[in-house]
């Protein structure tokens, strides 16, 4: 019974991977990652990914912040921050926040003001996305985890 | 003193490598990705940081720069650390893909350029051009 469990949550995680890969969310480089993690770095992705929510959020007060200041708009600070976010989005396969982050960016080389508001308002959504489905596989991985150890408990 | 390797690194056994990056992701894979090749790797968040670390006395048989970074960017330390005759193998690895921007890269002084993410396959074609 405890097996089937294992089983049924692999089945969960499988399904949801899929589901990520095939609307876009992530791309191969999210299996670049995977391959990173082994017996002595367990917890690799998530570590990693835990440093990219942690450091987007920060990007995307950021940019909010700058496009909200109109006195002080910059768009060379807004292009520095979206470099950024391509960057780790790229590192850890989030292919739609990239892609919208380039969008964005093409937006700020014609200091378009009003296609970065909503060029942000497009990747704060997106991220949240992100965010929700990543948390969603990494619980799914703990309950696997879990599971296994109820299933195989130490025999004295 | 060690000798000098074909890229101005310490001629020993082990590889060593310089991430030079500011995005913590980044830094993080990296130097994930060079520990799983078995190269020794330390990490900086900026060009700055990579001159002052070569003026210290440190080489790398590899340097992994990323282009935009606050302080002083990958062109501009690629081209300082040319000056100061560090002769290391330097890879550019950025986001950046528009035919001019790399061109200006390579110029800084270059000897390789990979556009991220860095995956093992373009960082081991980087580690045969050392070897090569």
């Amino acid at each position: 019974m405890l097996g089937l469990d294992a089983d049924q949550l692999r089945a969960d995680m499988n399904r949801l991977l899929a589901f990520l890969f095939h609307q876009g969310i992530l791309d191969d480089q999210f299996l670049q990652l995977q391959q990173l993690q082994d017996e002595n770095s367990p917890n690799f992705v998530s570590q990693v990914v835990n440093i990219y929510f942690h450091e987007s959020e920060k990007l995307l007060r950021n940019l909010r912040s700058s496009l909200m200041d109109r006195e002080l708009l910059s768009y060379d600070k807004i292009r520095i921050h979206l470099n950024q976010f391509i960057g780790s989005s790229s590192s850890i396969g989030a292919q739609r926040v990239r892609n919208i982050c380039a969008a964005f960016r093409a937006a700020s080389d014609h200091s378009n003001r009003t296609g970065c508001l909503r060029a942000l308002e497009v990747l704060e959504h997106e991220y949240c996305i992100l965010k929700s489905k990543l948390h969603e596989l990494f619980q799914i991985e703990q309950q696997i985890l879990l599971a296994a150890g109820v299933r195989y408990p130490v025999m004295n | 003193m060690a000798a000098q390797g074909r890229h101005g690194g310490r001629k020993s056994n082990k590889m060593t490598a310089l991430v030079v990056d500011d995005n913590m992701v980044n830094q993080t894979i990296h130097h994930r990705l060079l520990d799983n090749l078995g190269i020794e790797n330390e990490a900086v968040s900026n060009g700055k940081e990579a001159v002052d670390i070569h003026c210290s006395g440190k080489t790398f048989d590899l340097i992994l720069m990323d282009m935009d970074m606050p302080v002083m960017n990958g062109i501009e330390a690629t081209r300082k650390l040319r000056e100061m005759g560090i002769r290391s193998m330097i890879a550019g690895v950025s986001t950046r893909s528009m035919e001019r921007e790399v061109q200006e890269f390579m110029e800084a002084g270059l000897d390789d350029y990979q556009v991220k993410p860095l995956t093992v396959s373009k960082l081991i074609s980087i580690i045969h051009k050392i070897n090569g």
